[in-house]
């Protein structure tokens, strides 16, 4: 299996999320939006210069700050 | 009186819903967030009189913000919820749903934008859906005005329904069951507004994009308010107003306390309405004619880009240089909300996660952001002297604005938290909703700024007639001369800004300034302080102790900025040389260390 933070994963891939490595709080307000544990996302756009990544997840798109994106670990799809 | 709620997650379009059905106004925009406090309206069925609830968008019943919580303290005191979702996102929307089903409530469902479910491909079986819930589930269209006479059918709805879908990853899985069964999704190929709405996040794209849609709002905004004002409002002024005003004076006596407050002061014989600061002259001139036209310009395109569903992208690509002042992507937003008024911008704040973000944003945007009446009356005084002016107090304001953003984030303690923002698919705006916006954000500046607007000329008659004015720039003014090089009479501008900013504006142009004095105050006017309306929702939300340090950093950039001015505009120009200093505590603010303290989760909370 191949795991690594959201925020590596490049454009145009899918991942599934596998687990958060940040609290309660950062649980929560992803899971708001429809990002849980097992969910697939597609990015949209990575990274560039500290800035947010944007995913895809179910028919939402979301843009995740840099850091929180670093403690999303995502499970990438090979292709 | 019977209470409907209309809940859902934010950006479904509650208040649009809400407008219809009460033919109350409220702003509505495509992004999360817009109704931060509740609204209430009112509409009429069969002689009862209904009392409907728009709450601020909320994504869960435990809240994470004070938006939220307002949505959540409201929920004991409808009668009826209508749930609102977005049948586009069911998903992420029906989290709120089995939530509030739990709440044994009477509710009805709401599947908006149901027009769009058609070109996503989107196919949801109502029957299926209602039969799973077993409450009434009407699918509707809210700026067309699809579906809303079933909603109203409905409104008597008591039916109570027991739900427990267990905790959250069981509601989770519910949820995902729900959605198999009743949803069909077939994949279409990349649309247009798919590609745009990629290409506008991407950095490399968006960023160009971003400043070409600034760089033609502005253009826009310009041309249209220039436009309305030579071609409606002065025209009207000079040939079909001034007579009537110039009989009036007549028969006034063309002097005296009276006529000089109602008229004002006549120069050489005539009206000038910026100059005779009487109440049916400047008074009625600077709001109607000198601001009205950019205000309705601006409100014009700030609507169209915020229904189309913009504003959020341009938070994507800002977000990591929002981090370097300690706030994050979604503060623009408020910040763009400032250029309009910065009332409703310090009410947006609020939308904000923490202490520390809410303290500086609010700091940043009263600082630096100057509000369309200002402007326009900037566009128009400081305009005259010659383009480069206005380029100048974009330039110092943006320079201020960081400045003080990351002197704030390094000397505060705490840390930014992180963007998590929901992006809204592009929408082609109504005509008709963005016109209803701009009407109801017209009328709300006719209301505040016409009898604030004649106070202040009441107020500068009374002041100069009792010697008042004299006696400041008697014992102030000398200071403001030697500072800020400007004349002791501009003690009049500050002390009227407070008031209102156009006004004060107003004031300055009997001084006949020159373009670095006229510079200066645009500037000074800007920063020194907030409008008292602005003031007093920021006292509110700040609380009276972020307050004063609020103010002493207003007060200390004044007299920085000010005392810069002076020196880097010697000469009426300004050499690349003197930028020498900001560059040096920019340098400076590099390499202060960030404070850490024990207390950084207090700001934190």
């Amino acid at each position: 299996m191949n795991t690594c933070k959201l925020s590596e994963v490049h454009k145009n891939n899918k991942c599934k999320v596998v687990n958060f490595e940040g609290g309660r709080c950062m649980t929560n307000k992803l899971s708001n939006l429809g990002i849980r544990v097992g969910k697939e996302l597609q990015i949209i756009n990575s990274s560039f210069m500290g800035g947010p990544i944007t995913v895809m997840s179910g028919s939402t798109k979301v843009a995740i700050g840099r850091n929180m994106a670093n403690r999303i670990i995502v499970e990438v799809n090979k292709l | 009186m019977k209470k409907i709620l209309l809940m859902g997650n934010p950006n479904v379009g509650k208040s649009v819903i809400f407008s219809k059905l009460t033919g109350t106004s409220v702003v509505s925009s495509n992004y999360a967030g817009t109704t931060v406090e509740y609204t209430k309206g009112h509409m009429k069925l069969n002689n009862e009189t209904i009392e409907i609830i728009d709450v601020p968008g909320t994504y869960t019943l435990n809240p994470t913000n004070k938006a939220e919580e307002v949505a959540v303290e409201m929920l004991d005191e409808g009668d009826l919820i209508v749930n609102v979702l977005d049948s586009t996102n069911l998903e992420r929307n029906l989290n709120l749903t089995l939530q509030l089903l739990e709440r044994k409530k009477p509710m009805i469902i709401a599947l908006n934008f149901w027009d769009e479910t058609k070109h996503k491909g989107i196919k949801i079986d109502v029957n299926k859906m209602q039969k799973y819930f077993n409450v009434p589930v009407i699918p509707t269209a809210a700026t067309k005005g699809l579906g809303l006479k079933e909603i109203i059918k409905n409104f008597n709805y008591k039916k109570i329904v027991e739900h427990n879908f267990g905790n959250d990853d069981e509601r989770w899985s519910t949820i995902g069951k729900i959605i198999r069964n009743v949803q069909d999704i077939k994949h279409k190929h990349h649309s247009i507004t798919d590609v745009l709405e990629d290409i506008t996040v991407k950095p490399l794209t968006g960023i160009p994009i971003a400043l070409i849609v600034l760089a033609l709002s502005f253009m826009i905004i310009r041309f249209i308010g220039e436009g309305l004002i030579g071609h409606v409002a002065e025209p009207f002024f000079e040939s079909i107003y001034k007579p009537i005003i110039l009989k009036l004076s007549l028969l006034l006596g063309s002097d005296g306390f009276i006529h000089n407050l109602i008229i004002g002061e006549l120069i050489n014989g005539d009206i000038d309405f910026g100059q005779s600061f009487g109440l049916l002259t400047t008074g009625i001139f600077i709001p109607l004619a000198a601001v009205l036209p950019y205000i309705i310009s601006f409100y014009l395109i700030l609507g169209l880009l915020e229904d189309i569903g913009y504003l959020p992208r341009i938070s994507v690509l800002v977000d990591n240089i929002m981090h370097k002042v300690g706030l994050h992507g979604f503060s623009i937003i408020p910040m763009i909300l400032g250029f309009g008024c910065n009332v409703p911008a310090a009410l947006a704040i609020r939308n904000l996660e923490n202490r520390r973000e809410k303290f500086i944003a609010s700091t940043l945007m009263a600082t630096t952001i100057p509000c369309m009446s200002q402007m326009a009356m900037v566009i128009g005084l400081l305009g005259s002297y010659g383009n480069k002016y206005l380029i100048y107090v974009f330039s110092v304001l943006l320079v201020v604005w960081i400045i003080i953003g990351s002197l704030m984030n390094k000397l505060i303690p705490g840390f930014s938290t992180d963007l998590l923002l929901e992006l809204p698919s592009f929408r082609i705006p109504s005509i008709v909703t963005v016109l209803k916006k701009l009407k109801m954000r017209v009328v709300g500046f006719l209301a505040e700024a016409l009898p604030m607007v004649l106070l202040g000329v009441f107020i500068i008659n009374i002041f100069y007639s009792l010697g008042i004015f004299d006696a400041l720039s008697l014992t102030i003014g000398p200071f403001l001369h030697r500072l800020f090089g400007v004349p002791s009479e501009a003690i009049d501008a500050l002390i009227m800004g407070f008031l209102r900013k156009d006004i004060a504006m107003g004031v300055l142009i009997p001084l006949g300034l020159t373009g670095k004095q006229m510079l200066t105050m645009s500037i000074l006017l800007v920063i020194y302080f907030p409008c008292i309306a602005t003031f007093v929702i920021l006292l509110r939300e700040l609380g009276v102790y972020d307050m004063l340090k609020a103010t002493l950093i207003m007060l200390t950039s004044t007299i920085v900025v000010g005392g810069y001015l002076n020196f880097a505009f010697q000469g009426d120009g300004f050499k690349i040389l003197r930028l020498v200093p900001v560059v040096i505590l920019f340098i400076i603010i590099q390499f202060i260390p960030k404070i850490k303290s024990k207390n950084s989760v207090e700001m934190n909370e």
